[in-house]
């Protein structure tokens, strides 16, 4: 009896001259993932990003436990992000659960999300240096991050998973004398930042390294369905905090920066232009909050969800858009929770980007792209 | 670091202190005693006041120390000295050893951290011990498929090898351990040897991270040998000799560096792509091929070759002081002999010390060479190290591009600067030398 094996199971046939590497899981230059690459001398010839090796099933985990239960366990994805992956949940709980929030605890959110993306943008600057070679941009950005961390553990009292949004507004009001202690921190650190010109994004090497490599156009960056950095590097103006606005972004002043260039450089230095908006962000939103009222309104114990309802919410994470979709069938228990993460969206640019490129550009394609394996493996 | 620290007790403190008094008798006796009946046998005995001294005789040092001096000297002038200790391997290894350590403080202090800190009582100085000797007691782990005769071997050939090209740098006026009329061809000799074990220990681990660095190991090496040579090939014209012991004495009014700062510069960027530092270490880009062709060493294996790569920064450190920084000239700081104290020893109240007729171990133009030598070099080695924590890493075809046309090039208008110094009558013979 003979059988064919179905295409991909098949052996594949390839030239003597090109040699298959594993990027990952084991290797210092990948996430939790694994890049499969073909390589023909120098230069990748294909290349099959292989994620789902830290896939955790949190959409599962969601369908038996109740709304409020769920907060610290959403947040795992991206756990220097975890003020952003929550986001988009709390806000649809509110909705199913048909609550309303305090307009302090609005505002409040808006400050911790802010200080949650330089969180997060500067752990992935930290390893973008490092996999360009440049030790000194693993070091500085990991220690600035502290100040911003000492300021999250001050407002939620963790310094990573915070789990601090809550339906009805977050958990705990801000400790006393917070604004000042933030507006302190947050002027010194966007100093600090604009000090990484010097030695980062202005040094020549590191500027004929990364341009003109992996360049992504505009009409590619839409037909993938990129979203965040990427999309904004190659000249895609598109930013929620301003097309879709949640929370009180509407009345705040937000600037999205933009890039025509599409290549890697350009999405490296997105990022870093974003810290500095959102220190502004943080600055007005200091200023415009009140100075008291409630931050929290109370739930009843074990709430239920609208009859045979569904909803979805987006928000702007560290990555790009990030939605959430939620069914509820009028139990404690959300029916149905989806994560749709951005980190998956810019994943799929990857193999076009590395077709044709020299495999010194591998790691800073890869990680220019804004992914985070955790995130898309969920 | 909390240590609970156990009650005092007298008798057991003085019991340890009996231990180790034990201990060390044993080892001298077991150990240091043949050693010294070893060496007194192997060294042409001195003759001291008419009577050849014996082994044993020599043991009278005790009674009478500055009987020991010729001893010594005798010992000094011997090649196992030269080779062992002091313009070689025992030397190079010493200033290696302070390389690791300043570039780890160094780099730390440069990037906001403190870096090594408890071990050793002081700023983490005993670092470097604790990892050669975790380095030591690491199983060593050879891929299945790995050619092992040669990946035994490559480690190895790798520190010999540098040890071999230590072996050339003139560190003061007659300290040198090959002071050959060839010196700067052997060097290059030496030098053009490096990709070849590079290529051999990549090939044989039969892994394809290894294999790739060593490819571009050898791309690297092999194409910034000739920017190297040809830089050099200035100072080789001024002075008209190929011996770096007098390349270096040519040097006593002013250094080449004066003259070519082109070629110097060319010389120091192909120094750091043959050691493989930042900017230039593709062969060991981690995030790209794991480590490089040192990815499937293990244990004291990647340790030799961690060895081996500190020497060859020093010999290269060393080889820029020789050829352009003026090697051991330099105004005379250390203070002369206090002559007195050959004639009459030192006075301690009613006890006289001495004298000592055949003190002055080192002359006083060795030790302020040998001190010139050294500050010259760290300076060097300072500016080799600098660059790790300001550069990323270049890439393969930027190197390439680098060192074939730009470096090339600025190298031949070296040679031309040194034609126009010598056709001039400004330098060479006739000129200010």
């Amino acid at each position: 009896m003979t059988f064919t094996l179905p295409p991909g199971l098949a052996l594949q046939k390839v030239d003597e001259r090109i040699m298959t590497l594993n990027v990952g899981p084991q290797h210092p230059g990948s996430g939790h993932m694994r890049i499969i690459v073909q390589i023909d001398g120098d230069y990748i010839v294909a290349c099959d990003p292989d994620p789902g090796y830290v896939h955790r099933g949190e959409e599962k985990m969601a369908e038996y436990r109740n709304y409020i239960t769920n907060i610290p366990h959403l947040e795992r994805p991206v756990i220097h992000d975890s003020c952003n992956v929550l986001y988009p949940y709390v806000l649809g709980a509110e909705e199913l659960l048909g609550i309303e929030v305090p307009e302090r605890a609005k505002y409040v959110r808006v400050i911790a999300s802010e200080l949650n993306r330089c969180i997060y943008i500067m752990y992935w600057l930290a390893i973008y240096g490092i996999f360009l070679g440049h030790s000194t941009m693993f070091m500085w950005p990991a220690g600035d991050r502290e100040l911003l961390i000492d300021l999250m553990e001050k407002m939620t009292g963790a310094r990573v998973t915070h789990a601090h949004f809550v339906p009805g507004g977050v958990r705990n009001d801000l400790p006393p004398n917070f604004e000042d202690v933030c507006l302190r921190q947050v002027n010194y650190f966007e100093k600090r930042i604009k000090e990484y010109a010097a030695v980062f994004y202005d040094n020549p090497i590191l500027i004929a390294r990364t341009r003109d490599t992996g360049v992504l156009s505009r009409q590619d960056a839409i037909r993938y369905g990129t979203t965040g950095s990427v999309l904004r590097a190659s000249g895609v103006d598109y930013d929620l905090r301003i097309k879709e606005p949640y929370d009180v972004y509407d009345e705040l002043d937000v600037h999205t920066n933009v890039m025509n260039e599409g290549d890697s450089y350009a999405r490296s230095r997105i990022p870093w232009l974003d810290m500095m908006e959102s220190c502004n962000i943080i600055r007005q939103a200091l200023q415009k909050m009140p100075k008291s009222g409630s931050v929290r309104t109370k739930l009843k114990p074990n709430p239920k969800g609208k009859g045979l309802d569904s909803v979805y919410k987006r928000v702007e994470s560290g990555r790009g858009s990030l939605g959430c979709y939620i069914v509820s069938d009028g139990k404690t228990e959300p029916y149905r929770v989806k994560l749709s993460v951005p980190s998956f969206r810019n994943l799929i640019a990857l193999p076009n980007l590395l077709k044709g490129e020299k495999l010194g550009n591998m790691p800073s394609v890869y990680w220019s792209l804004n992914y985070w394996p955790v995130e898309a493996d969920r | 670091m909390s240590v609970i620290a156990p009650k005092f007790k007298l008798s057991e403190f003085i019991k340890s202190l009996l231990d180790n008094v034990f201990w060390i008798i044993l080892i001298l006796v077991l150990i240091g005693i043949p050693a010294v009946m070893m060496i007194l046998f192997v060294i042409e005995m001195p003759v001291i006041n008419g009577e050849l001294l014996t082994p044993f005789l020599a043991l009278t040092w005790i009674a009478d120390p500055s009987r020991i001096l010729p001893v010594v000297k005798a010992f000094m002038a011997t090649d196992i000295f030269r080779v062992m200790a002091f313009p070689g391997f025992g030397f190079a290894a010493l200033l290696a050893a302070g390389t690791i350590f300043v570039e780890r403080k160094m780099l730390a202090k440069l990037q906001l951290r403190v870096g090594p800190f408890y071990c050793g009582k002081f700023e983490g100085i005993l670092q470097l011990m604790g990892d050669g000797l975790k380095l030591i007691s690491k199983e060593i782990i050879i891929p299945a498929k790995a050619d092992k005769p040669i990946f035994w071997a490559a480690p190895v050939l790798f520190v010999a090898t540098a040890a071999a090209f230590v072996a050339f740098i003139p560190v003061a006026p007659g300290w040198v351990v090959a002071d050959v009329e060839m010196g700067l061809l052997g060097v290059f000799a030496v030098i053009g040897f490096f990709p070849i074990i590079t290529i051999l220990s990549a090939w044989s681990a039969n892994s394809k991270f290894p294999f790739i660095g060593g490819i571009r190991a050898l791309f690297q090496m092999v194409s910034f040998e000739i920017p190297l040579i040809l830089s050099l090939l200035g100072v080789v014209m001024l002075t008209g000799s190929l011996n770096l012991s007098e390349i270096a004495a040519s040097q006593s009014s002013f250094p080449w560096i004066v003259f070519l700062p082109v070629g110097a510069i060319v010389f120091f960027i192909t120094m750091l792509a043959e050691l493989e530092r930042i900017p230039f270490d593709l062969p060991e880009a981690e995030s790209e091929i794991v480590a490089g062709w040192l990815t499937e060493l293990s244990g004291m294996m990647y340790g030799l070759v961690q060895l081996g790569t500190y020497l060859k920064l020093y010999a290269f450190a060393g080889l820029f002081v020789v050829l352009f920084l003026g090697g051991w000239n330099g105004p005379m700081v250390v203070p002369p002999f206090p002559v007195e104290l050959l004639e009459k020893g030192i006075e301690m109240g009613p006890i006289t010390a001495g004298p000592f007729p055949g003190l002055p171990l080192f002359t006083q133009e060795m030790l302020n060479g040998t001190l010139w030598f050294v500050l010259k070099t760290v300076a060097v080695i300072f500016f080799i190290l600098l660059p790790r924590g300001v550069f990323p890493r270049i890439r393969v075809d930027m190197l390439l591009s680098l060192g074939w046309t730009k470096l090339i090039g600025l190298a031949f208008v070296n040679i031309f600067i040194a034609l126009g110094l010598l056709y001039a009558g400004v330098l060479g013979p006739g000129g200010l030398q």
